[in-house]
């Protein structure tokens, strides 16, 4: 249960990079997540909406791409997805499997903003 | 209003990663073999720690460790008992130690006069598995009591594991302790998994687990 941790860290990465952009309002932060990374997407879902409140990001959709283990089997001689994370084997000869080539990765891949227009557009009062 | 989308590629734990990347250098630098030990709350981390620190320093090895809670130094206060140096991390409600935690706790030891440090984790099987403290062997312990399918429960701690420890192992029987299961099924997680079967009451496997420290010193060029 370590959620509120994760997205506390996506909230100050995605205002780091809001430096960038002044102005700009964030409406989706899209997260790679593999099935190794010990997170659980309602629980990220439901700790955003907490920790983006008062910040750039409030209002933003969460988007969770979930990423399948996938392994190297060297007597196949190529990379195997998994089915699940209850056995490392594999699902072509049944080789037990070492060789991680993904499935840990928790990363934010984009987020999507509305920019505030560059142009000095001045307001005029009659 | 434009709308732009920005591509970042940027690890959500990268500011521990890098922590842990620096203290990593640290000890590699400092010649000390660091551990960091996972498991449930009562599987017995600490008495296997209080036996380890107590026989390394009987033969001559110089250890300290640093104990993680929510709450309390009662686990430090045990460890103490062995002469080792030793320091107690409450986490104050946060269910993992983080490598910026121990940085901080690591303030003012001498690294270099250590042949092995030990992190003992908060007692979880989930959380600790995504932060990385750089230490060089995660160990995931397992005590009898818990039943055979743990790493079956909590893949990612123990796909993630360097070596897995079973402990309790004089009340193997009692418990109706499947062996067989429990070693098929970490393998089955974690194929090819150095396995320690321990009892740190009555000092059962715990020569084994000493002179895989002892190996793991020589091979991580540590000594």
């Amino acid at each position: 249960m370590h959620e509120l941790s994760i997205v506390s860290s996506i909230v100050e990465s995605v205002i780091e990079t809001l430096e960038a952009y002044p102005g700009a309002r964030v409406k989706e932060v899209r997260l790679r997540v593999g099935a190794l990374a010990s997170v659980v997407e309602d629980s990220l879902q439901f700790c955003y909406g907490i920790a983006t409140e008062n910040t750039p990001l409030q209002g933003s959709a969460l988007v969770v791409t979930l990423l399948p283990v996938v392994m190297y089997c060297a007597p196949c001689g190529h990379c195997v997805e998994l089915e699940g994370v209850q056995s490392f084997r594999c699902p072509r000869c049944g080789e037990l499997l070492g060789d991680l080539r993904q499935g840990r990765e928790l990363e934010i891949e984009s987020i999507e903003i509305d920019e505030a227009d560059a142009t000095n557009d001045v307001e005029v009062n009659p | 209003m434009t709308t732009r989308i920005v591509e970042l590629r940027r690890g959500i734990l990268k500011k521990n990663d890098e922590l842990a990347a620096g203290l990593r250098q640290r000890y590699t630098a400092a010649g000390v073999l660091v551990l960091n030990l996972v498991s449930s709350p009562g599987t017995g981390k600490t008495a296997f720690l209080e036996w380890t620190l107590r026989e390394l320093r009987a033969r001559g090895s110089r250890v300290a460790a640093l104990v993680g809670d929510l709450e309390t130094d009662n686990d430090a206060r045990r460890l103490a008992a062995s002469g080792a140096p030793v320091r107690q991390i409450n986490t104050h409600g946060i269910c993992h130690l983080e490598a910026e935690m121990v940085g901080k706790h690591l303030e003012g030891w001498e690294l270099g006069a250590l042949d092995y440090l030990f992190i003992e984790n908060v007692g979880n099987l989930v959380c600790p598995s995504s932060y990385d403290l750089g230490e060089r062997i995660r160990v995931a312990l397992l005590s009898v009591t818990e039943g055979e399918d743990k790493p079956l429960k909590y893949p990612t701690l123990f796909n993630s594991a360097d070596a897995a420890v079973i402990t309790k192992m004089d009340i193997a029987g009692p418990c109706g302790f499947d062996r067989e299961t429990a070693l098929r099924n970490i393998n089955e997680i974690r194929p090819g998994i150095r396995i320690l079967e321990t009892s740190a009451k009555t000092g059962a496997g715990m020569e084994e687990w000493l002179d895989y420290l002892g190996e793991e010193r020589v091979k991580r060029g540590a000594s």
